[in-house]
């Protein structure tokens, strides 16, 4: 996902780092007792709920399942490893405090964001008999770690990494996150489904790829579909300053959408430009579009009408969001990004998957189990079509054989400074 | 649609030839490329930003504020980096000078974080311009009207005062200048300090015009401003401004009529095409070495 913008930033980062490379590998200590965990969840203000109730508590699923996760918890990407092991944890507590007789222990080790870095954070969830993992947060370290797991038979559902090459070749490897291709194909579906406009323009950064993987399936998806592409301009990571002749390139073409399959950080000049320039076609982002408003400056009124494709707003409505906003909050003191509700969802999936299996085979004690009889269940649940998963990034999540999840894309509209669901 | 273009073209040029003319002052005298230009641009941009947004004070105060940080800032990286290696080969002070890039990026990243921010513009005072359909922005107005003000008191500085001839007589011959009693040294910290400065205002400029600041955002704008001023003719003051202003000229056109792709590739062919008919770029001077 946001990964890449990061990419020279960080480069740096490691070739000057100051900061100690200590690995915080905050093993998570096993789970508090029910009682505590019950008390921690009253101190959080605004109304909570115990856990994510579409998922069924099964008794048939008993013991104690190791759960690693594997993110970059220091460093310049740690906001997304972060994210996810502190939302993963809140998931393990309520499912402790919930289902009788079975607990999470959740072990979450960090990257640095770094390939290498990450298949030893890989090898030391093993041993530590690790039985499944949620991870890695990133893409480049996903596709290393899992084709590590890939030959050893450790399941893997990563929260975040987007890329398809995390899922290509990998039995064992399931995603949560929309694949890149997969959001250009819902975003040209959302914008023909919903009417939201008769000609598409679209500027992407031909720099990255995961701004040209979105641009093409769109464009296939469009044509596809007869929505009508009529400008499609590009910029790269050098040229990421002016706009100006993207816009009045869409502007003379009569768009009155523009898609931008790009990160934040030059959508905001987009829109700045845009409208020094008087154009105002509607704006569709995906998921890089999340964050401009907490882009310290920005004049969030530029954004106003701004559509975008992402699986979770922590403004939404609905009591699950709520209540997760609320815990996170109180044990974070910030309010979770899409990383954290991927990582919560996941944590949730595995369980429900482990709690399916037992449900349908008659009980399961996980207490003990190998990794490779978890992943072989795992897998065989995941790709069994019945069987969906309602979280807080999707309702009745499914997963193709190759590892890609479907569901339905959530857009959210900015209106007045915050995100609001449609 | 051609007057629009020429217009942006003009914008964006005015922002590269404002960088490039604080290259070219420090190349013309110190005879080093300052890599690190780039960067002190980028730190202006950040004090300027954390003036006005966390200070409250007012864009002119926030201005000088950053003039005055990037000037002590200049000094100081020309005393402990440059300094020590002033009879060191020039290969050596081209490195250190990408060393001290790195550094002064990644104490930015350390100070601001990666978290891009987005500047507030500090010369929204200018109204733009309404010419019928198209309109002129204020920002690009003040930066070329900044931009010909600098040119013409760096070009006045350096031709007609006493420290300025002693700038040129220290960039044409350190040794002999050394001998007629000038203090090289005290020279050319002088010359950063004016680079330095101007790096300054470039970058409360460069961050009006295309408003987002993070540690890396000096890098590129750098990189072409020094291709504008290789393109005008490095050392030559007004070569400076005009290469800027061609450049980003020809990056619009190239963008607007031919491929937004292609538009990079196309403005670097022009400087290689350039640069073999007239090596010394278009207002630079061929000096023939002596042997």
């Amino acid at each position: 996902m946001k990964r890449r913008v990061l990419a020279t930033v960080l480069a740096m980062a490691m070739a000057f780092s100051f900061t100690a490379c200590g690995s915080s590998s905050d093993s998570a200590a096993k789970s508090e007792s029910k009682a505590e965990a019950t008390e921690e969840t009253a101190e959080v203000e605004g109304e909570t709920v115990a856990y994510n109730e579409a998922v069924t508590i099964s008794e048939n699923l008993t013991g104690t399942l190791k759960l690693g996760c594997i993110g970059p918890l220091t460093g310049g990407a740690a906001l997304y490893g972060t994210a996810v092991a502190n939302a993963g944890k809140i998931a393990v507590e309520e499912i402790n405090a919930a289902a009788e007789g079975f607990d999470i222990e959740f072990n979450a080790q960090d990257d640095e964001h770094d390939a290498e870095k990450s298949v030893n954070a890989y090898n030391n969830l093993k041993d530590w008999d690790v039985q499944a993992i949620v991870g890695t947060v990133t893409t480049t370290p996903c596709v290393a770690v899992s084709a590590e797991a890939n030959a050893d038979r450790v399941f893997m559902l990563t929260p975040s990494a987007s890329a398809t090459s995390v899922t290509a070749d990998k039995d064992q490897t399931y995603q949560l996150c929309f694949s890149d291709p997969n959001q250009g194909l819902a975003s040209a579906q959302y914008i023909k489904d919903n009417n939201l406009a008769e000609k598409v323009a679209i500027i992407y950064n031909n720099s990255d790829a995961y701004s040209t993987g979105i641009y093409q399936t769109f464009v296939e998806k469009a044509k596809e579909i007869d929505l009508e592409v009529v400008s499609t301009t590009t910029f790269t990571d050098d040229t990421a300053n002016d706009f100006s002749v993207q816009l009045a390139d869409a502007q003379k073409n009569g768009a009155d959408l523009v898609f931008l399959p790009i990160y934040y950080t030059p959508a905001s000049l987009i829109l700045q430009q845009a409208s020094t320039s008087g154009y105002a076609p509607t704006f569709f982002g995906v998921d890089g579009m999340d964050g401009i408003l907490s882009l310290e400056g920005f004049d969030t009124s530029l954004a106003e009408g701004v559509l975008l494709l992402t699986p979770f707003s922590a403004d939404a409505e609905d009591a699950l969001t709520k209540s997760f906003v609320a815990k996170y909050q109180a044990a974070n003191k910030d309010v979770p990004n899409q990383f954290a509700a991927d990582s919560y969802d996941s944590v949730y999936a595995i369980y429900a998957a482990l709690g399916y299996y037992a449900d349908n085979n008659g009980g399961l004690d996980v207490t003990g189990m190998g990794y490779d009889e978890i992943c072989e269940i795992l897998i065989s649940v995941f790709s069994d079509s019945n069987f969906n998963v309602d979280g807080l990034t999707g309702e009745g999540m499914t997963w193709t054989a190759a590892g890609e999840v479907n569901k339905a894309p959530k857009a959210v509209v900015i209106k007045d400074g915050v995100y609001v669901g449609m | 649609m051609l007057l629009a273009f020429l217009i942006n073209g003009i914008s964006l040029g005015s922002v590269y030839a404002i960088i490039a003319l604080g290259y070219t002052m420090v190349y013309g005298i110190a005879k080093m490329l300052n890599f690190a230009h780039g960067d002190v641009i980028m730190i202006g941009g950040y004090i300027a930003f954390c003036s006005t947004s966390y200070l409250g004070l007012n864009p002119i105060l926030s201005i000088l504020c950053a003039i005055a940080v990037c000037t002590a800032l200049g000094i100081t990286i020309e005393k402990l980096a440059y300094k020590p290696l002033r009879n060191a080969t020039s290969l050596a002070v081209l490195i250190t000078a990408i060393g001290v890039s790195y550094f002064l990026q990644n104490i930015a990243l350390l100070i601001w974080t990666s978290n891009p921010k987005s500047f507030p513009n500090m010369v929204s005072f200018v109204p733009s311009l309404k010419l019928g359909t198209f309109a002129i922005s204020g920002t690009a107005m003040v930066t070329i009207a900044a931009c010909v003000i600098i040119m013409l008191v760096l070009t006045f500085f350096t031709e007609r005062t006493k420290m300025g001839k002693a700038m040129r007589a220290v960039s044409e011959d350190k040794g002999a200048a050394e001998l007629m009693g000038i203090n090289v040294n005290r020279t050319i910290s002088l010359t950063f300090a004016i680079g330095s400065g101007l790096a300054a205002i470039a970058g409360v400029l460069l961050c009006s015009a295309y408003p987002t600041l993070m540690p890396t955002t000096g890098a590129m704008p750098g990189i072409k401003a020094f291709t504008a001023a290789v393109f005008g003719g490095i050392g030559s003051i007004p070569g400076a401004m005009l290469g800027g202003i061609l450049l980003g000229i020809i990056e619009i056109f190239a963008k607007a009529y031919i491929s937004t792709q292609l538009s990079d590739a196309i403005v670097f062919a022009v400087l290689i095409i350039v640069l073999i008919v007239k090596p010394s770029g278009l207002l630079g001077k061929y000096v023939q070495e002596k042997v």
